[in-house]
């Protein structure tokens, strides 16, 4: 073996990712700063972790035509792959902006969260790519590990702590069962290579019980029902950038692994686990739904509409057609968009205070239209694209996934996730009516001036949400053509 | 196949079966006069004289976690060691990216100050 053997090409986008977080990390302790320029020096910080993330955007959409795989087939980069990167990149670049003013606020450690924000990018792009268990583990780990950290970042502030242990210990106990899991699969096998482990499963006890506990941990981190419960803590507590990045990031790029690993690394035929799949999606659904209801922390809110479109995505799992994953594809570039919006809107409706929790209260946003009529039509758009109202991103997102269940034989799952979607719309409508109909009293509260970056931030997600619902057609079309080419 | 297990299992339950037993049978058997000796926690004979949900120094964490870290790294160079004859140059830029990446971290946490006990 030597160096010009290994195609590094295939892994360009997420090294350059790597080293960007390097050299962020190592200008924390080089040269002192006075305490005046620390601030232009974390902004200088996000322009250079943006310019890695578009480096490696673009890295990815030259790679997009060229399948490839290697490092002794533990990576395949292909379409899936680079679209995942895209979707990832995207959160990444959003939750930048979002952070580029908030950050500020409460921490001067800029490298070390910029660093970290790299990483965990760089472990969900290494996620998407993996194609052997022990690659597969370790990526999922650089992403977790990184993410515990972020979420407690605003350390001085006890929910942040509070979410990050959290967070950290049922992570961790995910993490445990993912290692069981590729344990009794490798026992079963003696191998760790997708492709060894669908040719030589046994298909006995000890290859279900193996997919059984990677299920389950991929559940705990795509925050799947019953697997959820650190979900609305973790999201609540997390300053809120990570919050955004992390519910796009994680659940992307354990989607797309545990589509890899159903599709590539399963010899029992699809139907086995698309019952447990398709049962864990209503569960997954209907509890997120239905916990949203009774909500009154915006932030809280989103958290469990998170895990509610976590249901959703998975049925793009469930069908395990072309159509299925060209549908969770596009749902995951429209939640990106359309989530991290939200999250946006709901960072500029958190109080000053930073002794208090840092959360968006419902109250926050009473009658927010006639105080910043802009800001307001913007949550709202975010609001009606999670509900899925046309002509958004999310809607035609959830038509494409509903058209994929019912392609494939799912009619009552599909049945199920229109009647959740209703279900869903009455609080993602409660936030509109509290903007636009109620008067604004003393608890209003927005944060102004607006920073730019913030503003930035959701003109691109209100852009992507409206485009992507536009051109819904053509995008689903091209999402297609590149997804055919993956092997069924 | 399955069978090949038996003895695991077997294992399994005499030591479920042992741990059983030797908590049963003392709590069926045995007489039971409690004073205030008997309640404290036993500590090879010592007599506890303190609490032992004590405060300890935080820095012995950090310490731990870095001796950790440092002491991984250092048992990825023995089966690297082994196999260098024959992974030759490609071992040896390997090594260097691993280390190079290791190294950024050293001069981290030395120049943040995590060597310092105070």
């Amino acid at each position: 073996m030597n160096l010009s053997s290994l195609n590094w090409n295939s892994l360009l986008p997420e090294l350059v990712i790597v080293a960007t977080s390097l050299i962020v990390l190592i200008t924390a302790v080089v040269g002192k700063v006075s305490r005046v320029d620390r601030i232009a020096r974390g902004h200088a910080l996000a322009v250079v972790t943006l310019i890695g993330l578009l480096i490696a955007a673009g890295l990815t959409i030259m790679q997009l035509s060229q399948p490839a795989s290697d490092f002794m087939g533990m990576v395949q980069s292909d379409a899936l792959s680079h679209y995942l990167n895209l979707v990832i990149l995207l959160a990444a670049a959003l939750a930048v902006l979002l952070a580029w003013d908030y950050l500020g606020r409460f921490t001067y450690s800029f490298s070390e969260f910029y660093s970290l924000l790299l990483l965990a990018v760089a472990g969900m792009m290494f996620l998407g790519k993996s194609t052997e268990l022990i690659t597969l583990f370790v990526s999922l780990e650089i992403l977790s590990i990184s993410l515990y950290i972020l979420t407690g970042f605003n350390r001085h502030q006890l929910a942040s702590a509070e979410a990050s242990l959290k967070y950290f210990l049922l992570g961790a106990f995910a993490s445990g069962f993912i290692v069981y899991g590729a344990a009794l699969l490798y026992g079963d096998t003696g191998s760790t290579w997708f492709s060894d482990i669908a040719a030589n499963a046994s298909g006995g006890f000890l290859t279900l019980a193996g997919f059984a506990l990677l299920l389950v941990g991929f559940a705990f981190k795509i925050a799947a029902v019953p697997f959820h419960m650190w979900t609305p803590d973790a999201y609540q507590g997390a300053p809120t950038p990570v919050t955004a990045f992390m519910s796009v990031g994680t659940k992307a790029a354990a989607l797309v692994a545990l589509f890899r690993v159903l599709q590539s690394a399963v010899s029992a035929p699809y139907e086995t686990w698309a019952w447990a799949l398709a049962i864990l999606s209503l569960l997954t659904m209907t509890v997120g739904n239905v916990a949203a209801l009774r909500q009154t922390s915006i932030k809280r809110l989103l958290a469990y509409s998170s895990i509610a479109q976590a249901g959703y995505m998975l049925i793009g799992l469930v069908a395990g057609t072309v159509l299925g994953l060209q549908a969770m594809l596009f749902y995951l570039f429209a939640y990106a968009f359309m989530n991290i919006g939200a999250f946006a809107c709901a960072s500029l409706l958190e109080s000053d205070d930073w002794s208090e929790l840092q959360d968006a209260s419902m109250a926050n946003a009473r009658g927010l239209f006639s105080r910043q009529p802009l800001l307001a039509t913007a949550l709202a758009i975010f609001m009606f694209s999670l509900a899925g109202i046309p002509p958004l991103a999310g809607f035609f997102g959830k038509l494409y996934l509903f058209d994929a269940a019912i392609d494939a034989g799912w009619l009552w799952l599909a049945l199920v996730a229109v009647i959740n979607s209703v279900i869903s719309a009455y609080y993602y409508m409660r936030v509109v009516v509290v903007m636009f109909m109620e008067a604004p009293d003393e608890s209003t509260r927005v944060r102004l001036p607006i920073p730019d970056s913030a503003i930035l931030a959701i003109v691109i997600a209100v852009l992507g949400a409206l485009l992507l619902g536009i051109l819904a057609g053509p995008s689903f079309a091209s999402l297609g053509q590149a997804v055919v080419a993956w092997r069924f | 196949m399955v069978l090949d297990y038996l003895p695991l299992l077997i294992l399994f339950i005499i030591a479920a079966g042992f741990a059983a037993i030797a908590i049963i049978l003392p709590t069926v058997l045995g007489p039971r006069n409690p004073n205030k000796m008997k309640q404290e926690p036993i500590e090879s004979g010592m007599i506890p004289f303190m609490q032992a949900w004590r405060r300890f120094p935080v820095q012995y964490y950090m310490v731990a976690m870095l001796f950790i870290i440092f002491d991984i790294e250092v048992i990825f160079f023995y089966p690297w060691a082994v196999v260098l004859g024959k992974l030759k140059l490609f071992g040896l830029i390997e090594m260097a990216i691993f280390l190079g990446i290791l190294l950024i971290g050293y001069f981290y946490v030395w120049r943040k100050g995590a060597f310092e006990w105070q």
